[in-house]
């Protein structure tokens, strides 16, 4: 490996730094879902490096990896449909102005 | 040390990260978020898991990034470019970023992350493959039922809820 673990690890802890950044400060709800995007992916990164530097091959960390990718995409698509309710009913897509459960 | 492909790809993703959540336009940060997924995907092929980053490309760069850009231009024109933050909570929130970096980054250069070394070859792609259909088969069909619910149920929360009168509908 031309590359170190700790390499990769740093890169996801960089990714994780600004993931939650953008989930505590933004308000736009799609820019949110881009934040948690950024964290899913990653842990994604870490899963890969750690199961590539495992003392012997073992293909558990990919298949894992595989999993995580596909749940996200069922994540993605349900809070995407959420987003567009929420601008259906509130014509904005500000998290401060979904309060109430009404519309 | 890292090699220059390396950092180029580091550069690229935390950059194309950045840029996601700064840049004014929802379009041009959903691009941006593209360039993050592509550079995860290179990543994964620098660890020797060429399947894995061809799905992410397939699923993340293909189909996540594209249905982000179809929801951005179902909205507003001007909720686009709008930017709703606070300036207070924003030093804030690059503080939490900055403790959140330094913090973990400390703890894991502490660790025993960095003696970590391998010389095991890559796994064969065949093998990943096998596992799904053998091993693992109870988890993919339950993987396939959730998202065949997830993209239903989508589906439903999104339908327009407008009554038909009269033979027309009224929007």
């Amino acid at each position: 490996m031309a590359n170190e673990l700790i390499e990769f690890v740093l890169v996801s802890v960089a990714l994780l730094g600004i993931g939650i950044y953008g989930l505590s400060v933004k308000r736009n709800a799609i820019r949110m879902l881009f934040a948690v995007e950024i964290i899913v992916n990653a842990a994604n990164l870490n899963l890969i490096a750690f199961a590539r530097f495992m003392p012997e091959a073992h293909s558990g960390g990919q298949t894992l990896a595989l999993f995580s990718i596909a749940i996200a995409a069922a994540e993605v698509a349900v809070g995407l449909s959420l987003v567009i309710v929420a601008y259906r009913l509130y014509k904005n897509i500000d998290i401060a102005d979904f309060r109430s459960l009404k519309g | 040390m890292a090699d220059v492909l390396f950092l180029a790809l580091s550069v690229l993703t935390i950059g194309a990260a950045i840029a996601a959540l700064e840049l004014r336009s929802l379009i041009y940060g959903s691009i941006a978020l593209m360039g993050t997924l592509g550079g995860i995907a290179g990543f994964f092929i620098l660890l020797d898991s060429p399947f894995v980053a061809m799905f992410q490309i397939a699923v993340y760069v293909g189909s996540i990034a594209v249905l982000i850009l179809f929801t951005v231009m179902l909205v507003k024109r001007e909720l686009i470019f709008k930017k709703i933050e606070d300036p207070k909570r924003k030093l804030a929130g690059i503080g939490l970023m900055l403790i959140i970096m330094v913090a973990v980054g400390a703890i894991i250069l502490d660790s025993g992350v960095k003696t970590i070394t391998t010389d095991s070859a890559p796994v064969d792609f065949r093998e990943i493959g096998e596992d799904f259909l053998t091993y693992y088969w109870p988890a993919l069909i339950a993987m396939a039922l959730i998202l065949a619910g997830s993209v239903i149920g989508a589906l439903v929360l999104a339908r327009r809820e407008d009554t038909v009168e009269n033979g027309q509908r009224t929007d």
